[in-house]
């Protein structure tokens, strides 16, 4: 006998369902003790943006945990320095935490910095170090007297907050490096790609479009990230924000500060690519940058347009279940998903905001369940209730697709697929197509039942996968 | 970096990092070779059955240790955090824990929540044993609220109260709540993993049931087999192994008649299971309660790890100090000698003898020696991992002709060195032991020692690829193969797959980098 699957009481406010009437979706908030929540924390907020910057030192102070498991994981390239594929941490120990780590981490820098000779250096703070009294804000400064290198603090305490905050405190760190180099040389048509991580490459390829449209672009942030382009890209004259959860801060502050606008989009599907391109064209103006827009994406579009027809065919009118960490991917998705000939039917962020869900209740079709910060039970509920052919998210979520026999595409910083621009787009319908459409479910137990598997023995097929009628007698 | 050399003529090569005022705890790490506290508890969690694990802490911390498990095993695991927020720091993380053993209470309906501390509760001081009994008298209080007395008073739980719901499709019987102390300041996760054993042996062996199971509401947690739990058995304290490993483990000792025996943990299935008809909340498979509940009848309990046999209490001490259980502490049984001693252990403990197939495996290995041994003279490994396996696999490889030059492990509790060279004394003075490595150390040694293989996890794959070298992935994690779960090191016919493995490893190194390309070696 199966237990129904239960959702908390605490968490149904969290829980939509669109084309229903309904308040504002509750999210923003610390996760439901004890809910086995999808998110990290603060820690890994940070980490996450600040990682791909290439040569900068990242030195974890605390215990070892948060250092291991953020040793080179990501999917995020650099065209030169490797640096920061090291995972580099004071690994705190009990006297440490007994009499403080400060100097334990003043030695680690110097150390390190001799040895690696990086361009800046970032200390990630995790839980303890508040609590043990370490200032390291001040060791920060010392060092940074000592080497002449910028030695930034990040506030990433894990406990404090969200992943949503640990963003902030990345950009708050990144902002001490920006307005202070040399701005001289950038083009009147330049831009800072932010908030592209340069996973499987991605920041080259969208960069390669705006070059075509005759845009500087100054600096990648943080993909393939540089400490030196960083200094300078106050000398851009937009910034163009994807995933807009973790760069919008910075973003807004470059606004007020240095008076340069910024705009949210996003390089996942052919539409939200094309719309980029446009976008930046309608922004610095005039016929001529507009028409090699649309030169652009009429030639990329040629390219890969038959493919994604031909995938559209078998991938037809299947059904897709979508958790991913910020809202704006989940936009993309959702069309991209469109453009294969599929339908979004759950959809879920681990950071969206209410104007986020308002807009996800808007684009979805009426049923498509909408959910913030959800977990594995709740999760796996929606998909067996919706019947998904496809789960788009990251490692988390991957097993809980397979086990139930459901396709998956990671999309996710660990994945090593590009999967931005429209290179991506093809990149993406060749995953889904080739997970989807693979011939391993029709021996999953739970596809295989009501199947005919394959020419094989049905009597066996169906001894091994109970229905829940049989499940009983079994 | 590092770390307590135990030969004295090799230059230490930290001498600038050793000047500071605890020695023992240099500046830092470079690309470690440990992971911290909680997942080894989390690990061990996972092989008792229907047991959700619980972090007190921060949610990071349950989902990175999440991803770093799912990487390696491929399967769903769910473990839940207390989700500390500023507040539950300052004031202290009494309700968050209560709030998240009802709500784990009410989404999985587990038999067992294993609940491991973290740095940040660790560093408050929280008092987990105050805590738990609290919430263990509340949800007291609250079932005789609900009018319920004697034999069920442990049914109806969510202590919190706020969300208390009454319908039977909510009630249950309260899970066993098993606590470790799990502080990632503090050792490995391998000393984690076995905390975490010792502590679930340590609260529930010898212990009765103190509520009637509502069996008939939630038939997954129930024991698979309750009448077999209550006869005495053989118990296996097995370690790190893979699930496949844990399997093989049953058919070893199964060889010698002793068709079930108490492996704790037993994520045999929990972490390698077949494709889901259904949902399960709960992977099948794991010790049961019932089974952890009985060890104090245990005819004998076996305990793996060279290391471990020299650390002053284990699980396996305490059943054989409180209830006399005859305990045998042996190394992992990987190569001719460990698993020799395995099988000597299990003659005294079963009165038999060597069954002819175990005997059969036994003779292939070493047959298997012999066919290899000129391919393997004077090569030399780099070992590293946990040290129970880093040491049980120093022990083989010397058996083999193979010297493991470097055995590194992040483990500092100075007792690598002694369960290497009294398990394999031949070593003594031929190779270099270091606790506390991590990889920016083992880099540091490599290029003086040049090996010919690493043998490991898959995060020596950086160092292996830049020295041009195979790397045969074993232990934990592998995160870079297919089939984790499978690998297989323990036993004879293990220990066979890990040799083929090493020898083939070689075998095709040699002719990749010939300019010949024999097909033919």
């Amino acid at each position: 006998m199966t237990q129904p699957l239960e959702i908390l009481p605490s968490r149904a406010a969290s829980i939509a369902e669109a084309g229903k009437a309904g308040g504002p979706l509750r999210c923003g908030k610390t996760s439901v003790a004890g809910s086995v929540s999808q998110r990290a924390c603060v820690f890994c907020g940070s980490r996450v943006v600040l990682y791909p910057i290439a040569d900068a030192l990242h030195i974890v102070h605390g215990p070892i945990g948060c250092a291991a498991y953020t040793w080179d994981i990501r999917g995020a390239q650099s065209s030169g320095p490797q640096l920061f594929r090291n995972s580099f941490s004071t690994d705190l120990q009990e006297l440490d935490v007994v009499y403080g780590g400060e100097k334990k981490l003043e030695r680690a820098l110097l150390e390190l910095i001799a040895k690696h000779k990086p361009k800046a250096a970032f200390v990630y703070g995790t839980c303890i170090v508040g609590l043990i009294g370490d200032d390291v804000a001040a060791v920060c400064k010392r060092v940074s007297a000592a080497t002449g290198l910028s030695v930034l603090p990040v506030a990433s305490e894990g406990f404090k907050g969200t992943k949503k905050d640990g963003y902030k405190a990345a950009c708050e760190a990144l902002y001490k490096l920006i307005g202070t180099g040399d701005t001289t040389g950038i083009s009147p048509f330049s831009i800072n790609l932010m908030g592209d991580f340069n996973i499987a490459g991605e920041s080259w390829v969208i960069r390669e479009y705006f070059e075509r449209m005759g845009i500087q672009v100054v600096a990648t942030i943080t993909g393939d990230g540089r400490v030196d382009a960083i200094r300078r890209c106050h000398g851009a004259k937009l910034n163009l924000v994807q995933c807009s959860g973790s760069m919008t801060h910075l973003a807004k502050k470059m606004e007020s500060e240095h008076g340069i606008p910024f705009k949210r989009v996003s390089f996942f599907g052919i539409e939200d690519m094309s719309a980029a391109l446009y976008e930046v064209a309608k922004f610095f103006g005039g016929e001529e940058l507009m028409e090699k827009a649309r030169a652009v994406v009429r030639d990329e579009v040629g390219k890969i347009y038959p493919q994604l027809r031909a995938w559209r065919e078998d991938l037809k009118d299947k059904k897709a279940a979508v958790y991913v960490g910020g809202a704006f991917k989940a936009f993309s998705l959702v069309r991209a998903l469109r453009t294969l000939g599929m339908r979004t039917v759950v959809v879920g962020t681990q950071t969206g905001d209410a104007d986020d869900y308002a807009t996800l209740r808007e684009m979805c079709d009426p049923g498509t369940i909408i959910v913030d910060d959800s977990n594995p039970i709740e999760l796996a509920k929606f998909c067996l209730e919706q019947d998904v052919d496809l789960f788009i998210g990251g490692v988390k979520e991957r097993p809980i697709a397979y086990k139930l026999g459901i396709g998956f595409c990671d999309h996710n910083h660990e994945r090593k697929e590009c999967l931005a621009g429209f290179v991506g787009m093809v990149n993406f319908g060749r995953e889904v197509h080739a997970s989807v459409c693979s011939p391993v479910w029709n021996f999953v137990p739970r596809r295989a039942r009501g199947r005919s598997v394959l020419a094989g023995d049905q009597t066996i097929a169906s001894k091994l996968a109970p229905t829940p009628g049989n499940t009983e007698a079994a | 970096m590092s770390c307590s050399s135990c030969k004295s003529a090799v230059p230490n090569p930290h001498s600038a990092i050793q000047d500071g005022e605890h020695p023992e705890f240099p500046s830092g790490s470079t690309n470690p070779c440990k992971l911290c506290t909680p997942l080894g508890a989390c690990l061990a969690f996972k092989g008792i059955a229907g047991t959700v694990p619980l972090l007190h802490g921060s949610q990071g911390c349950a989902t990175y240790i999440r991803r770093y498990l799912i990487s390696h095993f491929r399967e769903p695991i769910d473990i839940a955090s207390t989700n500390f927020s500023e507040d539950s720091a300052v004031f202290g993380g009494r309700k968050n824990l209560h709030t998240a053993l009802d709500n784990v209470g009410r989404q999985y309906r587990p038999a067992l929540i294993g609940i491991a501390t973290t740095c940040l509760s660790e560093t408050m001081g929280e008092n987990m044993p105050m805590l738990i009994g609290e919430y263990r008298k509340e949800c007291g209080e609250r079932s005789a609220e609900c009018g319920m007395t004697g034999a069920t008073a442990g049914v109806v739980p969510f202590a919190s109260g706020s969300e208390t719901v009454r319908s039977p499709q909510t009630e249950f019987r309260n899970p066993e709540l098993v606590h470790v102390s799990t502080p990632s300041f503090k050792g490995t996760h391998a000393e984690g993993f076995h905390a975490a054993v010792r502590s679930l042996v340590e609260t529930l062996a010898g212990t009765q049931s103190s509520g009637t199971p509502s069996d008939s509401l939630f038939p997954e947690t129930e024991d698979p087999e309750p009448e077999a739990a209550g006869n005495a058995r053989l118990a296996v304290f097995p370690g790190m192994g893979s699930p496949a490993d844990l399997r093989h483990l049953r058919d070893f000792c199964a060889a010698w008649g002793e068709e079930a025996i108490t492996l704790v943990p037993d994520y045999a299935e929990t972490l390698d299971g077949p494709s889901w008809a259904d949902f399960e909340r709960m992977p099948k498979g794991g010790t049961t309660v019932d089974e952890l509940r009985a060890l104090d009848r245990a005819t004998a309990v076996l305990e793996f790890g060279h290391s471990l046999a020299a650390a002053s209490v284990t699980a396996g001490t305490h059943l054989n100090k409180k209830f006399g259980v005859p305990l045998h502490r042996l190394g992992l049984p990987i190569g001719v000698r460990a698993n020799d001693a395995f099988c000597a252990a299990l003659e005294t403990a079963t009165g038999r003898e060597m069954p002819a197939r175990i005997a059969a495996e036994r003779g292939r290995l070493i047959d298997s020696y012999v066919d290899a041994h000129k391919y393997l003279a004077g090569k030399k490994a780099v070992v590293y991992g946990e040290d129970d396996l880093a040491a049980g696999i120093a022990v083989f490889l010397a058996e083999t002709g193979v010297t493991p030059v470097l055995v590194a492990s992040g483990e500092r509790n100075r007792r690598l060195a002694d369960a290497i060279f009294a398990a394999a004394p031949e070593l003594r003075d031929r190779i270099e032991v270091r606790e506390g490595s991590d990889f920016g150390d083992i880099e540091k040694r490599i290029e003086e020692l040049k090996p010919d293989l690493l043998i490991g996890s898959s995060k020596g794959y950086k160092l292996a690829r830049s020295l041009g070298v195979p790397l045969v992935r074993c232990g934990f994690p592998v995160h870079d193969r297919l089939g984790a779960q499978r690998i297989q090191l323990l036993g004879y016919a293990g220990t066979q797959q890990l040799f083929d493995r090493i020898v083939n490893a070689l075998l095709e190194a040699k002719q990749e980098h010939s300019d010949i390309g024999y097909a033919y070696l």
